[in-house]
């Protein structure tokens, strides 16, 4: 028993006050979200603004809650990259979407 | 398993006889099925964007009372059984089943308070401002169809995610099945947390009636 935890110890970076600092860092994110919902700015900086914070908070569960941090740089590489790809490819799209209200009958 | 190969890692790494990641099978199946389904949910993500975007009265039924409070609530309730998820793969790491199936059951009741209150959220939506999946009062019947297929498989996902953990649980109360497959299934758990860290701000607050 006792080495079987010694094994548990090294395999993870992260101990338990890291996961709780971890926790709260991302309710703090969440009620910034919030609160920017609710400040009259642009849709299109607001937008910004939310995704960049959830991309902050993806980042931080990825490498902490699901331990990728402590993982292979050769796991991260061969999953990451090619989805954050895939994802920005499907942004190809938007553009036709503004001008959709253009060619609106009557706009 | 292959300790003595794995110790001494040779330049032609990729060459088999290897474990290039060095992680168990279950795990990477996870994380591959992780990524496709990311990509589902991007896709659904952009459908809806797409729709708001190219629509200019676009409903923000959103009330702060009860809506964003609701969600917000849920946000919290996800995060913290997320919390409790990584405390279960800690407790079975340190080999003490029991305290990881008491977190595993904090993190059940975090999910099923989640959908609890989700499907009071649609309720309200669907009885106080008579949005349908097909129709609503303003007249943009594409936005009951996309956030009711968008948050519905993200609530499939959650209550897959119960019965999941609900057999991983029980299996650990029993003594059976190692600390990895807690592992697998809190990677799972974690996903469905991290898709909602995107829903919340992108459907919920980019929607609020202000």
């Amino acid at each position: 028993m006792s080495t079987h935890s010694e094994v548990a110890v090294h395999e993870h970076g992260a101990s338990v006050p890291t996961f709780a600092k971890v926790w709260i860092v991302l309710l703090v994110l969440t009620g910034v979200e919030v609160f920017l919902a609710y400040e009259q700015v642009p849709t299109l900086i607001m937008l910004t603004a939310l995704v960049g914070l959830s991309v902050v908070k993806a980042a931080l569960i990825i490498a902490y809650f699901m331990h990728m941090k402590f993982e292979r740089l050769s796991l991260f590489l061969t999953l990451f990259p090619m989805m954050i790809f895939c994802i920005l490819l499907m942004l190809i799209f938007l553009g036709d979407a503004t001008r959709l209200i253009g060619m609106r009958p009557g706009a | 398993m292959s300790s003595q190969a794995s110790a001494v890692i040779p330049a032609s790494l990729w060459e088999g006889g290897q474990s290039p990641y060095k992680t168990n099978s279950k795990k990477f199946g996870m994380w591959l099925f992780i990524i496709s389904d990311s990509l589902t949910f991007s896709a659904l993500l952009f459908a809806y964007t797409y729709c708001r975007v190219a629509t200019p009265n676009w409903p923000t039924p959103f009330h702060f009372s009860p809506s964003i409070i609701f969600s917000s609530i849920m946000t919290f309730c996800l995060l913290t059984s997320s919390l409790t998820m990584v405390m279960a793969v800690h407790s079975m790491n340190q080999g003490n089943r029991r305290a990881a199936a008491g977190w595993i059951l904090g993190t059940m009741a975090g999910g099923a308070a989640f959908v609890v209150l989700h499907l009071n959220e649609w309720l309200n939506l669907i009885r106080n401002e008579h949005i349908t999946a097909f129709s609503n009062e303003y007249g943009v019947p594409l936005f009951g169809g996309t956030f009711f297929s968008l948050t519905g498989l993200h609530m499939t996902h959650v209550v897959i995610g119960l019965v999941y953990l609900g057999i991983i649980c029980q299996a650990v109360m029993r003594g059976k099945f190692k600390a990895e497959d807690v592992e697998v299934a809190g990677l799972y758990w974690h996903f469905v947390d991290l898709v909602w860290m995107f829903i919340f701000p992108l459907v919920y607050l980019m929607s609020a009636k202000i």
